[in-house]
Parts: structure tokens; sequence; C-alpha cells
């Protein structure tokens, strides 16, 4: 039961992650387009989904919740701020979207608020990343840390890192819905988006070096950890061939493929522990009685229902968008 | 009261979970006032239930989306801002809200799609099935919020661990605790009657306004006749829930009658103004007997005053006593209105008093303020416990949080709902103001639930 958990609460983050992440790097290409056709096509691309995807941070959140309380009382008392101000940032962002229509005089308003919602909500989810690999302070299952304990350099770091990953999902995305001029945009910032992504990540591989962060430690012990890099570096292999030929749909895969590279590589060094190195998923699971009770309705029934539901809403709203149709 | 991060906590979640209720509250009702208008219209095939469905279905979306986008927050804010709750009754609360968060996106978010796509794709059956699907998915999400917050009013089928978290032994006694039997129709009625007369009151409005006459007509008379019904029906459970209180609650219930010593045989406070340092009431008009009658339906019973109680372990009780008279004047309020107005539609004469008109179009707001006072009186009247009788408010909040932590979010919160919401008000307004006869293609643009603002109306930057 508590394995079935473990991967619905981590299958729960990677489809947030990778679904809700091209859409909120839509949001931060936004700023970037080269016209007004080209804004509302990319609205348009992720119209349809968009909502669907932030379902599964309310998915991840209810999970946490009923199957893992501590983790969820502790870290998100432990990221306070952060979180609230991303949930604003969240709500604004959806807000705006639909509003740039509604307003005729206000719609550049809008418009920042929909391209600052992304970043920020992105930039934060970034930072919580960073600094749960860095170790947030916790002594006792308490969290230590103050109003700012999580704000370090490098978790900081993580938060620009996330957003250039995210931006690089949604290039994948928009190469794969959009034509014309936006895709040509998309094609020719995917390599650039890549290298910032791959820099990043070795940056943050220095500093958590020098840092002598514990997480590295795992890589020692384990050695065969080195798979999943290894699947994320052919990723970006692909993605710079798929780029060069123009493929469609190759890039956004790429980019879902190196995110689920770096998701598998994160849970494994992680491993047994969801708050490293303090609390482990056995100590954070709830009792058996109330992992069964959700088991039975939400777990066997209600979340396979969800993901059905959301293959079916990606199949009827496949293809490109149309260019010359207008989004409502 | 000193400013301490836990007083901000609370009026934290106090504001976002009022501002929440207010969208469950319209849409519960609203839900299953559309499926009584299909129903209606397949039964009968008169258009003009379909026309009424459609502007209705229209108004459903905008509040379904505000109820949704404010209820997300809802769901963070338990471990944000309440975290020792969530660590030590998370294994209870966490599956209880989960199976809300889960039925509410399987059944409504994919049905309310049917409603708003489908008209034209799915068999008549089929759309009536969704509608009832809606319904459904309302109802259940009102159902597994009314099991949370019962257990945290009178927690059952629970043990204790040695760190001073709650373990559940018994889903069973928890999921069908008698208190849920009382307190779910309660809340279930309280939104029906809600929606009921805002439906009624903008049957009134487009009346005085003398357009969309069938129509405008229909919904008063329609919304008057439910409430006529439903309004005795929700004060005979308003009344059970005081009896649940009474037996279960001593201190809460004192607190709302004003009640500072035992009394017998016990007279009922009409009104006063409670003085709770002085442990006394001013200003008091109270009838004598009333009191033990209401309370345990006898004219020589003791009942128990707050004094009976350490200091510590008592409720404010200002809030609950005037909240809980506030909710009471909106029944009887309503109460008057449904009954004068079915009297008159019954005979007739609904449009010759356009006083009453008036009057019906003013009481779209009670429904609202009845549910709201009765939820202050409740959770107010549990104090000073949030899990009641076992873990302490002061507890159960985030042990770190600061002053200036929480008073930012609250800020934010503050600002964000301010333009949100007023935008949503706004735009529900519109929507009421532009009557039932509106184009009906409108509503073929949305895609889903969570994005409230995209499903109706004008867009004025397209062409």
């Amino acid at each position: 039961m508590l394995t079935f958990w473990t991967f619905a609460l981590g299958l729960a983050i990677l489809l947030y992650v990778v679904l809700d992440g091209f859409d909120l790097g839509v949001g931060i290409l936004f700023p970037f387009a080269p016209s007004e056709t080209a804004r509302r096509n990319m609205l348009s691309a992720i119209s349809p989904v968009w909502d669907g995807n932030e379902t599964w941070l309310i998915v991840a959140a209810s999970v946490l919740f009923g199957i893992f309380p501590l983790v969820y009382s502790t870290l998100l008392s432990a990221l306070y701020l952060p979180l609230i101000v991303m949930l604003m940032a969240l709500i604004l962002r959806g807000v705006a979207f639909e509003f740039r229509y509604k307003a005729t005089r206000s719609r550049i308003l809008w418009d920042v608020g929909f391209a600052g919602g992304s970043i920020v909500a992105s930039f934060i989810q970034g930072v919580a990343v960073g600094a749960l690999v860095e170790g947030l302070p916790i002594q006792k299952g308490q969290y230590v840390g103050g109003a700012f304990g999580w704000a370090s350099p490098f978790a900081l770091l993580c938060g620009v890192g996330l957003c250039l990953g995210y931006a690089l999902l949604g290039a994948g995305w928009l190469t794969y819905k959009t034509a014309e001029d936006i895709q040509d945009m998309a094609f020719r910032i995917l390599p650039r988006l890549l290298f910032a992504v791959l820099a990043f990540l070795a940056v943050a591989f220095v500093w958590a070096l020098v840092l002598d962060l514990r997480v590295m430690h795992r890589w020692l012990e384990e050695p065969f950890l080195v798979v999943f890099p290894l699947i994320g570096i052919a990723a970006c292999r692909f993605l710079l061939t798929a780029v060069r030929k123009r493929r469609q749909l190759v890039p956004f895969l790429c980019g879902a493929a190196i995110f689920a590279a770096a998701f598998a590589t994160l849970a494994v060094s992680f491993y047994p522990y969801m708050i490293p190195f303090t609390i482990t998923i056995a100590e954070a699971a709830a009792p058996a009685s109330s992992l069964a009770f959700m088991f039975w309705g939400n777990g066997l029934f209600i979340l396979p229902l969800t993901l059905i539901y959301t293959l079916v809403v990606y199949f009827v709203f496949k293809g490109k968008v149309d260019t010359h149709q207008e989004y409502h | 009261m000193e400013l301490s991060a836990l007083l901000l906590s609370r009026i934290q979640f106090a504001f976002t979970v009022s501002f929440h209720i207010i969208f469950p509250a319209f849409t519960v009702g609203l839900a299953a006032w559309l499926c009584f208008l299909e129903a209606l219209s397949l039964a009968t095939g008169n258009p003009l239930y379909r026309r009424l469905f459609d502007f209705w279905l229209k108004i459903f979306a905008v509040a379904f989306g505000l109820g949704v986008v404010s209820g997300i927050v809802l769901a963070f804010e338990f471990g944000t801002n309440w975290s020792e709750l969530s660590r030590r009754t998370g294994a209870i609360q966490g599956p209880l809200l989960g199976y809300e968060s889960f039925t509410a996106f399987a059944l409504e978010a994919s049905f309310f799609g049917v409603l708003i796509f489908g008209r034209s794709r799915v068999r008549p059956w089929f759309y009536m099935i969704a509608c009832l699907m809606v319904a459904l998915g309302t109802t259940l999400s009102s159902y597994w919020i009314m099991v949370n917050n019962s257990w945290m009013q009178w927690p059952v089928g629970y043990a204790t661990a040695p760190d001073g978290s709650f373990i559940p032994t018994d889903w069973h006694a928890i999921i069908f605790s008698p208190v849920v039997w009382v307190r779910f129709p309660h809340m279930l009625l309280a939104a029906y009657v809600t929606s009921a007369f805002c439906v009624a009151a903008t049957g009134a409005w487009h009346l005085l306004r003398g357009r969309f006459r069938s129509e405008a007509k229909a919904m008063l008379v329609m919304g008057l006749g439910l409430a006529a019904v439903l309004v005795p029906a929700q004060i005979m459970f308003g009344h059970l829930v005081g009896d649940f209180t009474h037996d279960k609650q001593p201190a809460k219930f004192a607190a709302i009658e004003g009640r500072w010593h035992d009394e017998q045989p016990a007279s009922e406070v009409v009104i006063a103004w409670p003085d709770e340092a002085n442990e006394r009431n001013r200003f008091e008009i109270s009838i004598p007997y009333l009191g033990s009658l209401i309370a345990s339906m006898r004219l020589d019973s003791k009942e128990v005053g707050l004094t009976s109680f350490p200091a510590a372990d008592r409720p404010p009780v200002v809030i609950p006593f005037f909240a809980f008279r506030v909710m009471v004047g909106c029944g009887m309020l309503m109460l008057f209105l449904a009954w004068f107005g079915s009297y008159l539609s019954v005979r007739d004469q609904l449009e010759r008093h356009r006083w009453f008109l008036w009057a019906s179009f003013f009481s779209f707001p009670l429904g609202f303020i009845a549910t709201l006072t009765g939820w202050f009186t409740a959770e107010v009247g549990r104090q000073p416990w949030t899990v009641y009788g076992l873990l302490r408010t002061s507890d159960a909040a985030t042990p770190f949080l600061t002053v200036p932590q929480v008073a930012i979010s609250l800020v934010i919160f503050s600002a964000v709902y301010a333009v949100i919401f007023l935008f949503g008000a706004i735009y529900i307004y519109r929507l009421l103001r532009s009557g039932p006869e509106a184009d009906h293609a409108a509503v073929a643009g949305a895609t889903n639930p969570k994005r409230p603002l995209s499903v109706p109306g004008q867009s004025p930057g397209i062409r």
C-alpha cells in the first residue's frame, strides 16, 4: 500500500512538473512573442489543458496530506511565504489568461500578469527543490530555519534553473502545437535554452560538490545512479538533432525525458528519505488504516480515472492550433 | 486582543474559508436547480425551461470556477498555517479531504465538460445524467467537507498515538457519524435555500425591469415555491443541529444562548449585549421558561451556564451569540417571504404587489448571510478547540510562524482575492442582468470548470 502511494505521489509530481511545466514555460516565453497573433497562438496552444495540468498539483497535495501528513505539515509550513506567493501567482496567471480577452484597454496589464505569474510560480518551485536538495534546517521533526531559511544562493540558482527548464519544455510544446513565426521562434531558441539548462546543471553540480552536499555522497555509494544522467544526455543529443531536422513533437518529448531523468535522479538519491535527510518515507506515512481507506476509493478508481481523463483531453485537443481560429 | 501570529492565522483562515463558502453555497444549490430545470424540460418539452437552464448554466459556470480557485488555497493552508493540526490529524483529515478533491475532480469536472460542450453531441437522457452527476459531485464534495468538519466538532473512531497524532481506528464510525447526518443536510439545505432565493430575486429583478416576463415570473414562482418547502425543512434540521450542540458541546450552546449561570428553569435570551469581562448580559430581554423548552423540550429542565466551565475552555460569546441570531433572523425573514410569496403566487397577485417584488429582489443575500453566520456560530463556538476537547487552536497552529510572515500573506490574499472576486462579481452581475434570452451560442466556447471566466459572454477584445 505504501509502495503504491509512494509511486502515485511520484507520478503525480512528475506529471505536474512535465505538464504544468510546459504551460508555465509558454508563459515564460510569452514576452518574446513576435506578434499579437503569435501571442494568441501561444495561449491557444495551452488553453484547453493548462487547468487540467494544475490538477496534478492538487492531487499531489491531497496525497501528501492523506498519506504523508508529516511531510505535508513540515514542508508546507517551512516554505510558508514562497508557497503563498506561488499559489497567488498561479491564480493570477490563470485569471489573467481569461481576462486578457475580456479587456480592451488593460490587455497589456493582464499580459504582464500572465508572464509574471508564470515566472514567479516556476521560480518558486525551483527554489523549493533547491532548498530540499541542500537540506532544510530541521531539528527533531521541526523546521527551525525562520521565514527565509529556504532562501540560500543555491536554492535561488535552482529557481532560475527551473525557469530555464520550463521554458525549454514550453518551447518544445510550441514547436508541436504551432506553426509559422511562433514555431520558428521556438525552434530558434530551443538549442539556446538547452545550453542554458546544461550550463545551469553544470554550475549546480560543481556548487553541490563545493558545498559537499550529502546528496552527492549517494552517488559514490550507488554508482548505478549514473544511468539517469546518461538518459538525460542522450535526450539532449536527440533534441539537438530533432531541432536541426525540424521534427515537431520530438523536442517536447526530449524535454520531458530530460525532466523525467532529473526527477528520477533526485528521487533515487533522496530514497528512502522524503525530506532529505530527516524524514523517511516510512516515518512520514500515515497509519495503515488511512492508507487502506484512501486506496480502496481514490487509489483504485479515481486516480486511474483522472489519468484516463487527462489522456482523453490531450487526445481530443491533439494537433496544431488553428492560426486563424480565434481563441473562443 | 494581542496581535499574534495565531490570531492572524485565524483571521486569514476565516477570511479565505468564508470567501470560499459563498461559492459552493451557491453552486451546490444551482447544480440541483439545473437538474430540476432539465428534468422539467424533458418532461414537458416547454422551451421556457430550456432557456432558463441555459441562463443559469452560465452563472453556474462562473460561480463554480471561482469556488474551485478559492478552494485550492484551502488545500494548502492546513499545511502552511496549521502544521500541528495537519501533522496530528492528517491521518484522518487528509484522506477525508483527499476524497473531497478526488471525487470533485472525477465527477464535477468531467461531466461539467458534457454540460458545456455536449448539448448537441449527446442524447438528451445522457445530458440529464451528466446534470445529475455534476449535482452528485457537488453534493459529495460537501458531504466529505461536512464529514471532516463534523469530526473536528465531535471526534469519533480514533486512537491517540504517543506523539500526539490521531490514528483512525473506525472509518465507518467517522464517515457515518450521527453528527454528520444532521449537519450535512443542514448545509445542503442551506445551499438549496440560498440558490432558491437567488433565483427568485433574479426573477423579481427582471419583473421590476419589465423584461423577460414569462421567464422572470417562472423564476420568481419556482424560487419562492421551492423555498416555501425548503425553509421549514431547514429550520427543522437547524433545530436538530441545536440538539446535537446542546448534548455534545454544552459550552458552545451556552455561548449561543448567552447564558452565564446555570438556570432551572432556564429563560431564553432574545437579545442582549454579552459582557464577557463581567460574565453577564447588558440590556437583556429574555423570556422565562422558553430556554428550557427550546433546549430540552421541558419547562423545568436545568440548563448549563458558561461559568460552569473553566475560563480556558469557554468559547468567545459575542460572535456566536450574534451570528446565531442573525442566522435565525434571516431564516425567519426567508420563511415569511417564501410563504407569503407562494400565497400571492397561488392567487396570481405577485406582479400587483411591487413592494413584494422589491422585497424579493433584495432577499438575494439572505441565504449567503445565513450560511456564513451559521458557520461563524459553529466554528467560533467550537473554540478554544480546533478538534473539540482534544486539540486546542493555539496548539494547532504552525509553531514558528511570525507576525510579519502571516501579516504579509494576509495582505497578499486580501489584494488578490479583492481583484479576482471583484471581477468575478461584476461578471456574474452582467450575466444576470443580460437575462435568460442572451445568445445561446455564448456557452459553447468553454473548456473546463476551472476556467470560470472563459465560459460565457462577450469578449470585447475579439471580433
